[in-house]
């Protein structure tokens, strides 16, 4: 059975290695701000671990502004135009 | 010299003569028709061909600048790339609509006069059109009649607008028009209709999910590229699209987040991804309108490639919402690595595509100060790599398995993803070669330390934040359900419309009835009938009162003359000669 067959991501170790490497790679990406010089536009720029607090707000923001203010407003039966 | 055929041309014959090709020979002829009007474009000179004198003014069909060219060789790639993805489908719809489709943006964007421009502007609708009702069925043919009104009224708006701006300025060249009198305004949205402008955009949103398979490739590529084209050729540096611009970056992420129809995601970040280059043409600097024309030149090849995905997935499934996909890493693995390059192209991944052009139109917001524009345009780079990014690969490949065992997509369908990957990859790796062909001299390097830092500690940081929010079950789950946009004023609205135009219109026909036809004609033919009679019989009753006849006599004398006045034989005739024989008399005495 082609069903039973394990593929990659089946196998629950897989996952965890795969989120480990990546939750290493970014507290190294964090740290690197505090090494690298970054000429900038704007002063906020400057602050270390800027580009990764905005990455990380902006998507709960709008993960939760989607969820708990767009959805309830526009969210309609699939059927909704049928009739 | 020898002329160069006009790139349009080769297109519109090709979908004349496609139908009466048979089996592999159509095949080898629908491939050869790109490549053939490639190499024909590579070889055309710059300049003006094809000049035709018209009444007062000249039209000029086949423009080639450096402008213009960009656009046409993308065109050119994309319209191989659709056509050898839809080769398995062997439809002669999709072929020639496809065709007149790909043929009317070439006519477009190589216009050099305002009434070609608008010739295939309108070209371009009817083309598009058939790839959504090709799909055969009852939501593509109401969402393409509903598309075919949005444009057929927009292409109104230009036309109006067209013809005032030719009689202000008595030229009918088509160059920069700039924003200032009421004709300029209404070509400017008439264009920003097919530019998909907040408001307007539903026709997109709408339309496109309900295309065929191949259809959605073409359509993504053509009709909001030639807007970006034409206001990068008539507005550029018009302060408003930079605010237009920003709204189309920042408002669909939100709808992309909570779509269930990952076509319909698609859709919307489609309009977030025009929503730069829109910024970038309203900024207006050298390097803001090679950003967007760059970055338009990119979004053609990962929107399609993104596009191209999931139409395998769901030519194979069946199946085209993130509930029911899911897991089909394990049957199509290729389609899911063109997939995730296609993602990666359109997050700005460093080495990807997205990053070496997108950023351009970022860079120039904040040299111009434009700090909020800068701020909201960082805020939709980490939300397209949200919902376009992560989330269309992760339902569609991975997240919870539907189950799905099907085969990995046809060949060429595979052919067609992998050269748009390649070529997401190639720009993304030697961006100097799509720099080289840019409209002005490009003095960007996207490669510095700071940057590719930057945008990865962005991303990165976005993904950590996905896969939180998974983790602890915050992330909005899957719902079939659909999400109510603008369009619902003209969709539900019309109903309104329609209903009370029922009511309104029917109800003043049905009291007209009542009152004119059947009760009135009626009245006024009684009325015409037995007017003189009653007023005899009522002027007399008291003559005969007088005259002492009995009740008897008097109905019978009423009855009489009513006699005489429904056979209409009262002496009027000789009360009349008498009364012109006195005249008469009168005269000559």
């Amino acid at each position: 059975m082609e069903n039973d067959k394990k593929y990659l991501w089946d196998n629950p170790r897989n996952i965890r290695i795969l989120l480990g490497v990546f939750f290493v790679l970014c507290v190294g990406l964090f740290m690197a701000d505090f090494v690298v010089y970054r000429k900038v536009h704007l002063k906020f720029e400057e602050w270390p671990g800027f580009y990764a607090v905005f990455g990380f707000v902006a998507c709960v923001i709008l993960v939760l502004v989607s969820k708990y203010v767009l959805r309830p407003l526009v969210k309609r039966p699939e059927d909704y135009y049928d009739h | 010299m020898i002329t160069s055929i006009h790139p349009a041309f080769i297109f519109i014959a090709a979908a004349l003569v496609v139908p009466f090709f048979k089996g592999k020979l159509k095949s080898l002829f629908v491939l050869l028709v790109p490549l053939f009007g490639l190499t024909n474009l590579l070889g055309s000179s710059m300049g003006y061909h094809y000049v035709i004198p018209f009444l007062d003014f000249q039209l000029i069909l086949f423009r080639l600048d450096s402008l213009s060219f960009v656009f046409g060789l993308i065109f050119h790639v994309i319209s191989f790339i659709a056509l050898l993805y839809i080769l398995n489908f062997k439809n002669d719809v999709e072929y020639t609509s496809g065709f007149l489709y790909a043929g009317s943006a070439l006519g477009v964007i190589f216009a050099g006069d305002l009434l070609t421009f608008f010739i295939f502007w309108e070209c371009l609708t009817v083309g598009s059109m058939f790839l959504i009702l090709a799909r055969k069925t009852k939501a593509s043919l109401e969402a393409g009649y509903r598309y075919m009104m949005v444009h057929v009224g927009g292409g109104l708006i230009l036309l109006a607008g067209i013809v005032m701006y030719i009689a202000e300025t008595h030229s009918m060249g088509f160059n920069e028009i700039g924003l200032g009198s009421v004709a300029t305004y209404l070509i400017f949205i008439g264009i920003g209709i097919n530019c998909a402008w907040p408001i307007f955009h539903t026709w997109l949103t709408d339309a496109y999910p309900e295309a065929t398979i191949g259809g959605v490739i073409f359509l993504s590529a053509f009709t909001t590229k030639t807007a970006v084209y034409a206001l990068a050729r008539a507005y550029p540096g018009a302060d408003i699209l930079i605010w237009i611009g920003t709204a189309m970056a920042a408002f669909p992420i939100f709808y992309a987040v909570v779509e269930n129809d990952l076509r319909r995601v698609l859709a919307y970040s489609l309009i977030n991804q025009v929503g730069f280059m829109v910024v970038g043409i309203g900024l207006g600097t050298e390097l803001a309108i090679n950003g967007s024309i760059a970055h338009a030149f990119n979004d053609v090849l990962f929107k399609a490639l993104l596009f191209m995905s999931v139409g395998a997935v769901m030519y194979r499934t069946g199946k085209v919402n993130a509930t029911d996909l899911g897991g089909l890493y394990k049957s199509m693995p290729f389609t899911c690595l063109f997939c995730v390059i296609g993602a990666a192209s359109i997050s700005a991944f460093p080495l990807f595509s997205g990053f070496v052009s997108k950023s351009m139109v970022q860079t120039a917001a904040a040299d111009q100060h434009y700090y909020i524009v800068w701020f909201v345009l960082l805020f939709a780079s980490a939300g397209v790599f949200h919902h376009a990014g992560i989330k269309i690969p992760f339902f569609t490949f991975f997240s919870h398995d539907a189950g799905h065992r099907v085969k990995e997509a046809p060949w060429n369908m595979l052919a067609a993803m992998g050269i748009a990957a390649f070529l997401c990859i190639f720009i993304g790796v030697f961006p100097q070669y799509l720099y080289a062909i840019l409209p002005f001299q490009v003095d960007y390097q996207p490669y510095t330390l700071e940057h590719v830092l930057a945008q990865s500690q962005l991303l990165f940081f976005s993904a950590f934040a996905f896969c939180l929010l998974l983790l602890s079950g915050i992330y909005p789950s899957e719902i079939r359900a659909i999400n109510i946009d603008t369009d619902w004023f003209y969709r539900k609205g019309s109903r309104l419309l329609y209903r009370g135009l029922d009511f309104g219109l029917n109800g003043l026909n049905a009291v007209t009835r009542l009152v004119v036809v059947d009760k009135g004609l009626g009245f006024l033919t009684r009325v015409t009938r037995h007017a003189p009679a009653m007023f005899l019989s009522v002027f007399m009753t008291p003559l005969w009162a007088l005259a002492g006849y009995s009740a008897e006599e008097r109905v019978k004398r009423r009855q009489y003359i009513y006699q005489r006045a429904s056979r209409v034989t009262f002496p009027v005739g000789v009360a009349a000669i008498i009364a012109v024989i006195f005249i008469g008399a009168l005269f000559f005495l």
